[in-house]
């Protein structure tokens, strides 16, 4: 019975509901646009993570270090991409 | 009639006229000459349905070569409007959107579908694989390329081309200065044919990673696989970044949104910044497959396994991270301070390193190796100190102080065609001659390629180094005419001259194709050249299934094991071979992507939401549908393989094998 059960899958189903709501507060709320950016780009990152890991099941097979690599090197050259952006149309414009 | 009124050009003139004229011409006449052949099913059955790697590459290569020449018409027409002081050949309207329509046509309808070409036709048979690991996606990808392509051609016929450069950079692509539908084709066109690319990259990817033949791990893959590799992660990673770009561009022009535009918030900066993110890691997609072909001709023909294999896979990765390092360089110019400049001048300087070290393994290959000057190494040796001065003149550029002084003159010109004709063009060429026979059973002529060879060559120089100069002296790009005084005169008439002389290369070109279609011999054999690699252990032609037993692998060069040291490449017993199914879906795919993109560029709504609607139900019956392939079983497999038997007299090179 154990196994058939998917209680990890259900439990991410419910901590993704809830990371859901936490974020709807933000609109819901008072509170400075500040915090309230923190909280959204806190929980939009825990929720992706969640999804990929539970739900599309990366690290599952043999090849999870390939898609690790690929997920990494992605986040560094979106990263890379947004800060010099930034600097070049902002911060040193 | 008001209706109708949008699809008039904006700025017509008698050559457009007699273009509408000849395209309607060569379509019924295409049309007729097929329905008269009875050809339909055949292109239906064989090709437009096929998912066949090696069709698909074909494919591809054929529209490359079409598209090579449109772009190619536009080019002498720009170098002919420039060949003298005030010249009154094109007005400036129509020199605008002929060098947009040139660069756009250039970079993406004929060196992309050309890499694709052969990423399609070799990395399967590399890898020693069957088919690529989507084959129908792969079908998608092409259809997709095809559609964008001939929704980008059909503008300059119906309702205007495009004329804000191949960069399109806003405001002036905005509503506000490009007034009529040209940027909404080139918004439209270079979405569709950029998802295709991106199903490419994702599909490339997967085949070269999960498909690859027993014993082959990925310190044994051929160089040209190596580079696609690398290529398709450049692709997987930087298009998406053009998607979102070519996304608010066209909301900005059909909805009103204010991304790019100069008020309400926007930023038309961001533009050129999104533009070159995706623009510079693209460049190095179009040379890096280039350096993958030269690598396996230069050890082809110099007899030795390439020299410094780690070093060549080291120096790509390294490349691939670089080129999304280096962007801000495209537009130094544009008001970002030192510090942000300085930065980038570094970046883009370190690139130079790892090419560097790739050049310097060419040449070390061929040091000491026994060199045959056929034409595919000619274009090879003729790439190594052409491209190092399009290199040279690349740190030049990368000096961003300096570079206020050659930004946007023809200096930059001159650069630019440096690396990419020789650097790309060139392997393409050569590509060509040296894989033409594994796929059509016949070689190319060794004297009139020569000829192309040296036509081209010689055009390059003529036809792009005098830029350098006039571009030094303050020529700017892009700009249609020039007056007496400024002295650029001579040096453009030069320019010409090699253009010209570029022409004529390729009508030698064209008729090399069609004299060694009648003239070659056919009993060549699979290994015409005394090649190294894999894809030569195949028959010529090559079966459906490539590969009757797939090859076991121990080297980069498994294919000469097998000739010079005894290398077991096929062993053990045949087995049933599992193949995939012809579908229709992606050539109907491509027409309603066609009829989307169509609609959405003169915003007719009702047939734009028809279509999207008609995109989804594809995409849905596909998930639906049941479709295991079919199986060849081994009895068909011996008939198959009786076919073939060994050429007479080339035993020495052995395992010869050709279709009696
Ligand atoms: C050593 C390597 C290279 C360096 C340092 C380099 C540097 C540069 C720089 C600094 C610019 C911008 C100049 C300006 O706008 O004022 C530029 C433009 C360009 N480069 Fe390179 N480059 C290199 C190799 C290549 C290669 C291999 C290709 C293509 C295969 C290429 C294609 C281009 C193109 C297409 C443009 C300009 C496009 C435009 O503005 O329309 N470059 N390069
Ligand atoms: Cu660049």
């Amino acid at each position: 019975m154990k196994e058939l059960f998917p209680a990890k899958q259900v439990m991410g189903f419910v901590f993704s509901l809830i990371l859901t709501a936490v974020a709807l507060l933000v609109y819901f709320t008072n509170m400075s646009f500040a915090v309230g950016m923190t909280i959204l780009l806190v929980t939009a990152f825990i929720q992706a993570f969640l999804q990929l890991v539970v739900f599309m099941h990366a690290g599952e097979s043999k090849d999870s270090s390939a898609i690790y690599t690929n997920i990494v090197y992605g986040i560094i050259l979106a990263a890379i991409t947004i800060f010099g952006s930034l600097l070049i149309l902002i911060w040193d414009m | 009639m008001e209706f109708f009124e949008r699809f008039a050009i904006p700025h017509p003139s008698p050559m457009i006229y007699a273009s509408m004229v000849a395209i309607a011409l060569v379509s019924i006449g295409i049309l007729v000459g097929i329905t008269y052949f009875k050809k339909w099913g055949y292109l239906w059955h064989e090709w437009f349905t096929s998912v066949d790697h090696k069709k698909i590459g074909i494919m591809y290569l054929i529209s490359a070569l079409i598209m090579l020449f449109r772009g190619g018409a536009d080019a002498i027409l720009m170098r002919a409007q420039l060949s003298s002081p005030e010249m009154k050949l094109l007005d400036a309207q129509h020199y605008n959107e002929i060098f947009t329509t040139h660069g756009v046509v250039m970079i993406f309808f004929v060196v992309m579908p050309f890499i694709f070409a052969f990423m399609n036709l070799i990395v399967p048979l590399q890898i020693g694989g069957r088919d690529v690991a989507f084959p129908r996606l792969n079908a998608l990808s092409f259809w997709l390329f095809f559609a964008g392509a001939m929704l980008f051609n059909i503008s300059f016929v119906i309702g205007g081309s495009p004329d804000a450069g191949w960069t399109s950079y806003f405001p002036l692509a905005g509503n506000d200065f490009s007034t009529s539908v040209g940027t909404n084709y080139y918004m439209l066109a270079l979405q569709i044919s950029g998802i295709g690319s991106l199903m490419t990259g994702i599909n490339m990817i997967t085949t070269i990673l999960k498909m690859r033949a027993p014993g082959m791990t990925l310190m044994k893959l051929p160089m040209f696989t190596w580079s696609a590799l690398i290529t398709n992660v450049i692709i997987v990673f930087a298009f998406p970044v053009l998607t979102i770009a070519l996304l608010m561009g066209t909301t900005d022009r059909l909805f009103g949104t204010n991304f790019f535009t100069t008020g309400n918030g926007g930023m038309d900066m961001l533009w050129a910044n999104f533009f070159w993110v995706w623009g510079h890691p693209e460049v190095y997609i179009l040379i890096l497959p280039a350096f993958g072909l030269y690598s396996e001709i230069i050890s082809t023909f110099s007899g030795r396994n390439l020299y410094g294999y780690k070093s060549m896979v080291g120096s790509m990765v390294l490349i691939s991270l670089l080129s999304f390092l280096v962007w801000t360089h495209h537009f130094f110019t544009m008001g970002q301070g030192a510090f942000t400049n300085s930065i980038f001048s570094i970046t883009t300087m370190a690139i130079a390193v790892p090419t560097g070290v790739k050049i310097f393994n060419w040449l070390f290959t061929m040091w000491k190796g026994k060199i045959r000057f056929t034409v595919p190494m000619l274009y090879s040796v003729g790439f190594i100190p052409l491209f190092t001065i399009g290199g040279v003149t690349g740190v030049m550029l990368a000096m961003s102080a300096a570079d206020y002084q050659y930004h946007n003159t023809m200096f930059l010109v001159a650069h630019f065609h440096n690396t990419i004709i020789p650097g790309v063009l060139f392997a393409l060429l050569a590509g060509l001659t040296y894989y033409w026979p594994k796929f059509f059973g016949f070689m190319l002529n060794e004297k009139i390629g020569k000829s192309t060879f040296w036509l081209v060559a010689v055009g390059f120089v003529l036809t792009f180094f005098p830029m350098y100069i006039t571009g030094l002296d303050g020529q700017a790009r892009r700009m249609y005419t020039y007056s007496e005084e400024t002295g650029f005169g001579p040096l453009n008439m030069l320019s010409f001259v090699g253009s010209a002389l570029f022409a004529i290369g390729f009508v030698t070109l064209v008729y090399n194709l069609y004299y060694s279609f009648k003239n070659s011999p056919r009993n060549i054999g699979s290994d015409p050249w005394d090649a190294r690699s894999v894809e030569w252990a195949t028959h010529t032609p090559i079966p459906e299934y490539n590969f009757a037993r797939l090859p076991q692998v121990a080297s980069s060069e498994a294919f000469w094991d097998m000739k010079k040291k005894g290398h077991k490449l096929f062993t053990g017993e045949l087995k049933e071979i599992h193949m995939p199914n012809n579908s229709g879906v992606p050539f109907v795919l491509g027409i309603i992507f066609f009829i989307a993109g169509f609609s959405f560029v003169f915003a007719l709504w009702v047939p734009a939401v028809v279509a999207v609607i008609g995109i989804f139900v594809c995409m849905a019956l596909r998930s639906f549908e049941q479709d295991h392939g079919r199986h060849i079983n081994v009895k068909e497999i011996k008939e198959i393989e009786a076919q073939y038997e060994e050429v007479p007299g080339n035993e020495d090179r052995s395992h010869t094998t050709t279709r009696v």
